[in-house]
C-alpha cells in the first residue's frame, strides 16, 4: 500500500513548485498502464460472459431461460459482499493505522457495495416475478439484503456529512465495521429462517449445477470480479484525488491567512503615524 | 428463448448501471486530476 501513503512533501509545497493541474508530469486521469490492462481483461471477460450467458448456456430443465438471470444476479451479490468486506477490513485498518488511504479504500468499497447491492435487488426482483409471482416479498434473504443496502446508504451519507474530523474518524469506521456482520446475516438467512429464496448453489462440495450452466456462471463471476477490481481501482484513485484536493484547499487557505496576518503586523500603527 | 423480456431487462439494466457508474468515475477522475499537482497522482 505504498501508493496510498500521504505525500511527505505536502500538496501545498508541491503545488507551489509545479502548479495544480500542471501538464506533462503525469496523466490527468485516474488511468495507468496497469489499470488499462485490467480494463481490457475485464471487457474481454464481459464479452465471454455475455456469450456464454445469453447464447452458449442451455436453458435449465426447471427454470428454462430464466437461468440466464442467475449469471448476473449471483456474481453481483458476491461483488456486493466483497465491497462490504473491503469496507470493514479497511475501516479496521484505518482505526489501527490512521493512514488516510485506508479511509479512502473503505469509502470506495462501500460505494461499489451499494452499486452491486442495487443490481442484486433489481435483478432478484426481476427473477422473482416469473418464479414466485411477485417482484418483492418480505422474505428473510430479501429483507436482510434490503437492510444491507440501507446500511450502505447510511454509511455513505455519514461520510459526506460535514463533521468535526475527530467525530468523523470515530463514527464512520464504526459503521463500516458493522457491514460484514450484516453480510453474514444475509448469507445465513436462508439457513436460519424459512425462505422462498433457494439455498447456496455452489458453495457446497456438491454443487447443484454442472456442465455449461456452471461454466456460464463461472465466466459471470470472472467478469464481475474483473469489473469490480477495475472500478475499485478507479474509485480509490478518485477518492485519493478528493483527499489531496481538500488538503490543497486547506493549505492554500492557511497560507492566505498567514500572509494576511503578516501584512497586518508590518503595517505601521496609528501611534507611529502620529509620531512621524 | 422464454422470458426474453426479463432476461433482456436484467442484462441491459446491469450493463447500463455499471457502464454509467464507470463513465462517471472516469469523468470525476479527469476533473479532479486537473485540480491537484502531478505529484499527487502516484500512479503515473
Amino acid at each position: 500500500m505504498t501508493a496510498i501513503a500521504p505525500d511527505p512533501t505536502g500538496p501545498g509545497r508541491s503545488a507551489a513548485a509545479s502548479g495544480p493541474g500542471a501538464a506533462g508530469a503525469g496523466p490527468a486521469t485516474t488511468g495507468s498502464p496497469g489499470s488499462r490492462a485490467l480494463g481490457i481483461a475485464a471487457l474481454a471477460a464481459v464479452a465471454l460472459a455475455t456469450l456464454y450467458g445469453l447464447a452458449l448456456s442451455p436453458a435449465d430443465v426447471e427454470m428454462g431461460d430464466l437461468v440466464r438471470l442467475m449469471y448476473v444476479h449471483v456474481p453481483s451479490a458476491t461483488a456486493c459482499y466483497l465491497g462490504c468486506f473491503i469496507t470493514t477490513a479497511a475501516s479496521g485498518l484505518w482505526l489501527w493505522k490512521r493512514t488516510p488511504g485506508w479511509d479512502v479504500l473503505a469509502g470506495a468499497g462501500a460505494e461499489l457495495g451499494l452499486l452491486f447491492v442495487v443490481i442484486t435487488l433489481v435483478t432478484g426482483s426481476l427473477w422473482g416475478r416469473p418464479t414466485w409471482g411477485t417482484y418483492w416479498t418480505w422474505d428473510a434473504r430479501l429483507t436482510s439484503t434490503a437492510l444491507l443496502a440501507v446500511l450502505l446508504v447510511g454509511y455513505l451519507a455519514l461520510r459526506r456529512l460535514d463533521l468535526d474530523p475527530d467525530a468523523r474518524s470515530a463514527r464512520v469506521p464504526i459503521l463500516g465495521l458493522l457491514l460484514m456482520p450484516n453480510v453474514f446475516i444475509v448469507s445465513r438467512s436462508v439457513e436460519w429462517w424459512r425462505s422462498l429464496h433457494q439455498r447456496a448453489t455452489i458453495t457446497t462440495l456438491h454443487p447443484q449445477i454442472e456442465g455449461d450452466l456452471m461454466v456460464a456462471l463461472m465466466t459471470g463471476f470472472l467478469a464481475v470480479t474483473l469489473v469490480f477490481a477495475w472500478l475499485l481501482l478507479h474509485r480509490f484513485r478518485v477518492g485519493w484525488l478528493e483527499y489531496q484536493a481538500q488538503r490543497l484547499d486547506l493549505d492554500q487557505a492557511l497560507d492566505a491567512r498567514r500572509s494576511e496576518a503578516g501584512a497586518g503586523a508590518s503595517r505601521p500603527t496609528g501611534d507611529e503615524e502620529v509620531a512621524k | 428463448m422464454t422470458h426474453v423480456g426479463y432476461v433482456a431487462v436484467t442484462w441491459g439494466l446491469s450493463f447500463v448501471l455499471i457502464g454509467g457508474y464507470a463513465l462517471t468515475l472516469v469523468a470525476r477522475g479527469r476533473k479532479l486530476s486537473r485540480q491537484v499537482p502531478p505529484e499527487a497522482r502516484r500512479w503515473s
